[in-house]
């Protein structure tokens, strides 16, 4: 367990990191060229862009770590969208939020703001105008854009964890390694779909449920995915990589056929052999969709959809299941998604269905990220399985997950309610 | 009895305390929490329980970017644990110490073992960390 290499660093890494570019540069230059080392790199590389997911408030410490970058003059070097952060900027009174806590997650916000970052507040940047293109070399935080990016567009991001994002945007520069690397970007293993009908397959309660198994195969290696017998949206791969890279460390996945460097299994594997081959059959998958659930009952208090942040396709999806219906009086329908998203949707109609069933949307932030729930509300359902997989541990709700045609069945109800037909 | 496992201090520094061991990943962000230091992601086997002054053996992390944010608010706070070992390079748990380092000066000891040497660490053996990376378990001779 040596390092392996020594790090060479370029004139201006190491101006940076004696402090010619003022304090901010040589802090997160600091943390750069540590974690570098940490990692192996034998030297820095460039990137064009970065998603900064520190947004999160989480206590004091990171908005200390934030508002000293700030104070310190930080700028971003390359365009940096912002994640969710704590708070629905201008409707949290509307919720549970303390107005206390309010106050520091705000804090945070206009600390990222100050730096120069845009505030696109979305975990889904991928569907912003700052969506990256194939072979772009970028360094994203959150791991549901991370195996976007990775897998879907084919640009190149490690995992970037919190506060690093934010040092490698302030110096343009990340360490040399991992899924920067072509040959880093090779299949470990096969996971190969057999006798999963394509009915099952257009369904969306389909691939979080597949993207959740994934993530246990996987743990932090790279899947190849074969046997997909139809083209899923845009949106039902997010919903895969969302739930794959909650279950599992995984930042890329092949999908052959779809991933734009997996056109074959020779080119998603380099030409090397898979490590093993899992065959994945409908019972497999049932099993994993019976460990999204933990409710024991059908009481609902809440539906939730919007992990990661729901998108226009998604609002114009929703809006014909909703149409001359209405949800129950005594349950809730919230959808989490971003500024611009809800004014498309404001502007195509589809927010307007929405409010006619009795449903609301909150932007900048999640139900995971804000504590925003009141405490009431102490069974939610939902279609994501991030939400389903993260709600137990961080809010101490019991979750049932289902389609979204199952949760706006379910609202209407007023209890959980859901077709087994294709899952059978 | 003393055991002398050789790891690479990622980051470096000294520890002594009982460990906690498990064979599943963590993510913090939803498994820990950093008020109390308890163990909270309810499918994970350390559910419950408490992490603070002790060795926290975890074969890598899972999962959120933002378990970076949360080991280091665990560690502001004095809730984190007094070491984190793992098998292999896990750069979110470096990430969190060095942040520690560079802005609180408060840094814990990070060592990353072979897988080998990662599976011979059980929950309750009393652990030395040292700054070279070192791991001296101390078993009471049966």
């Amino acid at each position: 367990m040596r390092p392996r290499t020594s790090l060479t660093l370029s004139n201006t890494d190491r101006a940076m990191l004696t402090g010619d570019h003022g304090p901010a540069a040589r802090l997160a230059m600091s943390i750069v060229t540590r974690m570098a080392t940490v990692l192996d790199a034998p030297t820095l590389m460039d990137i064009s862009a970065a998603h900064i997911d520190s947004t999160i408030y989480v206590g004091e410490a990171g908005l200390e770590f934030a508002e000293r970058l700030a104070g310190m003059g930080a700028r971003v070097a390359v365009p940096a969208t912002l994640n969710v952060s704590g708070l629905d900027e201008h409707h949290w009174q509307e919720w549970a939020v303390p107005a206390e806590w309010a106050g520091l997650a705000h804090r945070q916000m206009v600390a990222y703001r100050a730096m120069g970052c845009e505030p696109t507040w979305t975990c889904a940047p991928y569907q912003t105008e700052w969506r990256p293109t194939f072979g772009q070399q970028v360094a994203w935080g959150e791991s549901n854009a991370i195996a976007f990016a990775n897998s879907v567009l084919g640009a190149r991001t490690e995992r970037y964890p919190d506060l690093l994002d934010i040092c490698c945007a302030i110096t343009g520069r990340v360490p040399a390694h991992g899924l920067h690397l072509t040959e880093c970007r090779a299949g470990d293993f096969l996971v190969r779909l057999t006798g999963v009908p394509s009915g099952l397959q257009r369904d969306d309660s389909f691939f979080p449920v597949l993207g959740h198994l994934l993530g246990e195969l996987a743990r932090d290696r790279i899947p190849v995915v074969e046997g997909l017998t139809v083209s899923p949206s845009e949106d039902q791969l997010k919903a895969l990589c969302a739930a794959a890279a909650t279950s599992g460390a995984v930042a890329l996945i092949h999908l052959v056929g779809i991933t734009p460097e997996a056109h074959t299994m020779e080119e998603a594997f380099q030409g090397h052999a898979p490590g093993e081959t899992h065959e994945i059959s409908l019972e497999r998958l049932r099993r994993v969709r019976r460990l999204l659930t933990t409710a024991d009952s059908t009481d609902l208090d809440m539906v939730v959809l919007g992990s990661p942040h729901f998108s226009l396709a998604e609002f114009r999806q929703l809006a014909p299941l909703l149409e001359g219906r209405a949800k129950h009086p005594d349950v809730r329908f919230l959808v989490t998604t971003s500024r611009l998203m809800a004014e498309m949707a404001r502007a195509s109609g589809a927010l307007d269905a929405l409010e006619r069933f009795g449903g609301t949307v909150t932007v900048d932030t999640c139900i995971l990220a804000s504590p925003m729930l009141p405490p009431d509300v102490r069974l939610l359902m939902t279609n994501s399985a991030k939400y389903a997989y993260y709600a137990p541990g961080l809010l101490g709700t019991s979750v049932t997950f289902g389609s979204l045609a199952d949760c706006v069945q379910s609202a209407v109800r007023g209890r959980v309610e859901r077709d087994e037909t294709l899952w059978r | 009895m003393a055991l002398i496992l050789r790891g690479r201090p990622l980051v470096p520094g000294t520890a002594l305390g009982p460990v906690l061991a498990a064979s599943e990943p963590l993510s913090f962000w939803g498994g820990y929490d950093p008020r109390s230091g308890e163990i909270i992601d309810r499918r994970h086997p350390l559910a419950g329980k408490r992490a603070v002054g002790k060795i926290l053996v975890i074969p890598l992390t899972r999962g959120s970017s933002t378990t970076t944010a949360i080991l280091l608010e665990a560690i502001r706070a004095g809730t984190a644990p007094a070491a984190i070992v793992t098998t292999g390079v896990d750069a979110f748990v470096a990430l969190a110490s060095i942040v520690a380092d560079e802005v609180f000066g408060m840094p814990i000891p990070i060592v990353a073992l072979s897988n080998h040497d990662f599976a011979t660490l059980a929950s309750d053996d009393i652990v030395a960390i040292d700054r070279d990376g070192a791991v001296t378990v101390r078993r009471e001779d049966p």
